[in-house]
């Protein structure tokens, strides 16, 4: 077993982070689900167990499966988050494969370009869109134009409604977790086996065949695994949503936030978290499987 | 591969223009002489003496440095410790408790990490008279929490690659429990710990959603600044914030790239010629 399993050290580094975890991650996120089943009232802090509902309240539950406003955020949510996750599937594969096929000096360069947004403010790159999204900017002008070009003359318009929409939001949300979709994609396609390719094509296969039959099924796990590192995060996106979404359409994380800030309705913001939580729980479960049979290969 | 991957390469071309074509708009923006932020009025400089003048913005990145230097060098630590625990201590009690409080920072949305942070607070303060107040320190110690499980994973993957072997032989010729770590855990995980602890840095330095619900009067940091401004849209003075950072970010991972890729070569050469030394 080796090295040092004196009681003291080992107590020590297994004590110290454990510690820190259950007081500041564990204790709060238990305080949430408790405060999930209580019952609002108008003091402060806004709620209190007991009184009508003795302990356990379950109406607020009750009410996020019956009031159509929650039930329709977690829709929104999770088609957002399903359409953000497809869009950079679509664009990251092909930016993944192209990226195998550059010289290795290029690709060190175009894999350095890949990360550098994201070192760079996600509220920043969030508030790039913004500028461009705007009615006079050049580049809603421009898009403008070419509309106006293409469609039948009554249809024309002087900007598009880019801001304040949930186009805009699975736009910009695809662009800040573009790199989340690459990077594991890449990591996968270049464990490849160029001559597996090479065989096919000796053997007949047209290209596209090829990319079906052999590349494909070989980057599962890396679809995967870029899949829920994109979908997870974009479910619960509260920024995006805020700065270029659009009121009607809410997303989950802006409920949680205005039910727990604004309508100082602590069990609310509480009972919606761990529903969302709990849908989260399945693809994370699917994410460690296919994790730990990757890393079974290697 | 014989043919030219015409339509990867034109995808990838696309995908950089997609990347990099609103960041550079927002830097070419940042020079126009007009108050409004889309329309090109002309060159001008005039925003970042602008930016210069106002006093906020230094105070807001000192505090940002502040919290992220505090919050990054603690969870480097704590995230080190749980990276040796769980990779070196395969059976304890609570392990499987332990594992998942590893992960679950991982995937929790920002918000709701946020919420149940404030409302500990808050009812922390209820209970025994702190924090009296929000502001630095429940913001550190909120960031600490949710960064120190990348340091961990960071950590730990490469513990699960290093040679076990170097330190049973330490262990063997007599060395102690604390010379084991000092002298061959630690060097050999140095370079995990130290990029750890550069994401724990940057990961605190940005952060918007989780200082939002753990801040409290007072203690406005960098990202929060913005946050308030960009609400109410877009603005010229914030395009050259914007541009400084980026172009402050850009040079800093150019240099650490360069740094590291000269590391990374001259390591490669030293393999090579003691191997060479060796056959």
């Amino acid at each position: 077993m080796g090295w040092f399993h004196r009681r003291g050290w080992r107590d020590l580094i297994i004590g110290l982070p454990y510690l820190w975890l259950v007081l500041f991650f564990l204790v709060p996120f238990a305080i949430v689900i408790a405060m999930s089943v209580a019952t609002k009232t108008p003091t402060a802090p806004p709620f209190s167990f007991g009184g009508a509902h003795p302990w356990v309240n379950l109406s607020t539950y009750q009410r996020l499966l019956t009031e159509p406003l929650y039930l329709r955020a977690f829709l929104i949510s999770l088609t957002n988050a399903a359409a953000t996750t497809l869009f950079c599937l679509g664009l990251g594969y092909p930016m993944a494969l192209a990226l195998t096929r550059v010289s290795r000096a290029s690709r060190n360069i175009l894999l350095m370009l890949v990360i550098l947004p994201f070192w760079t403010s996600f509220l920043l790159r969030v508030y790039a869109w913004m500028g461009l999204m705007g009615k006079s900017s050049w580049f809603n002008q421009g898009l403008t134009s070419a509309w106006n070009w293409l469609v039948p003359a009554d249809w024309a318009v002087t900007s598009l409604p880019l801001m304040h929409s949930n186009f805009a939001v699975v736009l910009v949300m695809v662009y800040t977790y573009l790199p989340f979709m690459i990077l594991p994609l890449y990591a996968s396609l270049e464990r490849l086996d160029p001559i597996l390719d090479e065989a096919a094509l000796d053997l007949g296969s047209r290209p596209w065949q090829v990319f079906l039959d052999v590349t494909l099924p070989q980057s599962v796990p890396g679809i995967i695994a870029g899949g829920l590192l994109v979908f997870i995060p974009a479910a619960g996106e509260l920024v995006i949503p805020t700065l270029v979404g659009d009121a009607a359409t809410p997303m989950i994380g802006r409920v949680i936030s205005d039910q727990f800030s604004q309508a100082r309705d602590w069990p609310m913001a509480s009972a919606v978290a761990v529903a969302l939580l709990a849908l989260m729980v399945g693809p994370t479960m699917l994410y460690s499987h296919y994790q730990a049979r990757a890393e079974g290969t290697k | 591969m014989t043919r030219r991957p015409t339509f990867l390469l034109s995808v990838l071309a696309f995908g950089f223009a997609f990347f990099y074509v609103p960041i550079l708009s927002m830097m070419v923006y940042s020079f126009n002489a007009s108050r409004l932020a889309t329309v090109w009025g002309g060159f001008s400089t005039k925003w970042y003496g602008a930016l210069m003048s106002n006093s906020q913005v230094g105070e807001a990145l000192l505090l940002s440095l502040k919290i992220a230097l505090v919050s990054s060098t603690l969870a480097t630590i704590l995230g080190t410790l749980a990276g040796i625990a769980l990779v070196r201590f395969t059976k304890f009690r609570g392990r499987t408790l332990f594992s998942g409080l590893v992960t679950a920072p991982l995937i929790m949305p920002e918000v709701i990490t946020g919420v149940s942070a404030l409302i500990f607070f808050l009812l922390l303060a209820g209970w025994i008279g702190w924090p009296a107040q929000r502001g630095f320190t429940t913001i550190t110690l909120a960031h600490v929490t949710f960064s120190m499980v990348f340091v961990t994973t960071i950590v730990q993957a490469r513990l699960l690659q290093s040679d076990r072997a170097i330190e049973e032989a330490a262990m063997d010729l007599g060395t102690r429990p604390w010379g084991v770590l000092w002298d061959i855990t630690l060097p050999v995980i140095s370079p995990a710990i130290l990029s750890g602890w550069l994401l724990a840095f940057t990961i605190s330095l940005d952060d918007v959603v989780i200082t939002s619900f753990t801040t409290g009067p007072g203690s406005t940091t960098l990202p929060l600044l913005i946050w308030s401004k960009v609400k109410l849209g877009v603005t010229p003075d914030i395009n050259a914030l914007a541009t400084l950072m980026v172009l402050a970010v850009g040079l800093g991972v150019a240099v650490a790239g360069v740094v590291m890729n000269r590391a990374e070569a001259r390591r490669l050469a030293d393999e090579r010629l003691a191997y060479r030394a060796q056959g």
